[in-house]
């Protein structure tokens, strides 16, 4: 069973282990999730969650959404997402998911938004190398070359400037630092993609299991 | 950012002494050798204190055998069992990198009172 929570990034700090060595953490608001739809096989073909996080007010769901809150037995939430479980018997709609269902030491992956950063260059974007800045250069921060005379045209997937930023985005393999069910608290070990306050996913770490 | 605060907030020592750059401190590590823990203690003078909350740190200065010699510490670290101060010192600048340059007599720093 893939455990899974939605989750807030509020930010990073440092954090000291038991030999005094500092480890830095993105703070994330995890939870608490309530379960509001649970897809199963004979159903619907494949087995899955959808959670909710964050509370909405009333009077800003249309129609639609409330009854589909309503058949759950929750309160109206901001972000809905889904998510694929291998045995969807195991959860019930309204069931609450939250931080604690983690432990330290964890792998988790997590996925997110990145930040967007508009229309970038070939360096930024591409990591591309730069031009001369002097000794008479006037080609600073091109491309270079975007292929032979012969071919007469461009080659599809050739790197090139344009937007960046704003694609989702998964980081595997980060230890769980600390939980607290109470206060919502998830820590993870390194950074976490988008922006602070951003909505991040995250689950169980495909390629890495607890650790010990 | 609330969250944030209180994360901060558990990784912060709250009897930290009050000591500013130009104080003279004697900061006791501890020391993990093999299985056995000791605390050693590092004199010299506070040359800067740097960053807020958890991540604070602060440097401090000494000449040992003619070599002169940084350390920078976490304020909040564990690892520090605790700082006595031994002088505190006049000096009008946040940041004394100044003593970096100077050795004997000019390197000193005028105790307040």
């Amino acid at each position: 069973m893939a455990k899974t929570i939605l989750a807030r990034k509020v930010g990073m700090t440092q954090v000291f282990d038991e030999q005094g060595r500092v480890i830095p953490v993105t703070v994330l608001e995890a939870g608490p999730c309530r379960v509001v739809q649970v897809k199963s096989m004979d159903k619907d073909g494949y087995n899955s969650i959808q959670l909710g996080f964050i509370d909405k007010k009333e009077n800003r769901v249309n129609r639609p959404l409330k009854g589909h809150f309503k058949q759950a037995g929750v309160k109206p939430l901001k972000y809905l997402r889904e998510v694929r479980v291998d045995d969807a018997s195991a959860y019930s709609p309204g069931q609450e998911i939250k931080a604690d269902s983690f432990s330290a030491g964890d792998y988790v992956d997590i996925s997110a938004t990145t930040r967007g950063k508009g229309f970038a260059g070939s360096i930024k974007k591409m990591g591309f190398s730069r031009g001369p800045k002097t000794h008479g250069s006037h080609y600073h921060r091109g491309p270079g070359s975007l292929g032979s005379v012969d071919a007469a045209r461009v080659f599809k997937g050739r790197p090139l400037p344009g937007r960046m930023g704003a694609w989702r985005r998964t980081v595997q393999n980060l230890t769980v630092v600390e939980t607290d069910g109470e206060k919502n608290i998830l820590l993870v070990k390194g950074s976490v993609p988008g922006p602070r306050g951003g909505l991040v996913e995250v689950k169980e770490a495909v390629k890495k299991k607890v650790s010990g | 950012m609330d969250l944030l605060k209180e994360v901060e907030k558990r990784n912060t020592k709250e009897n930290v002494p009050h000591f500013t750059p130009g104080d003279t401190v004697r900061v006791y590590v501890k020391v993990i050798e093999g299985n056995r823990e000791r605390t050693q203690a590092f004199e010299g003078v506070v040359i800067r204190r740097q960053g807020s909350g958890t991540r604070e740190t602060f440097t401090v200065r000494r000449v040992s055998f003619g070599i002169g010699v940084e350390r920078v510490f976490p304020v909040h670290s564990p690892s520090i069992d605790r700082i006595e101060i031994v002088r505190k010192g006049k000096v009008r600048r946040a940041k004394l990198y100044y003593l970096r340059k100077r050795k004997g007599k000019s390197a000193r720093i005028k105790e307040s009172r």
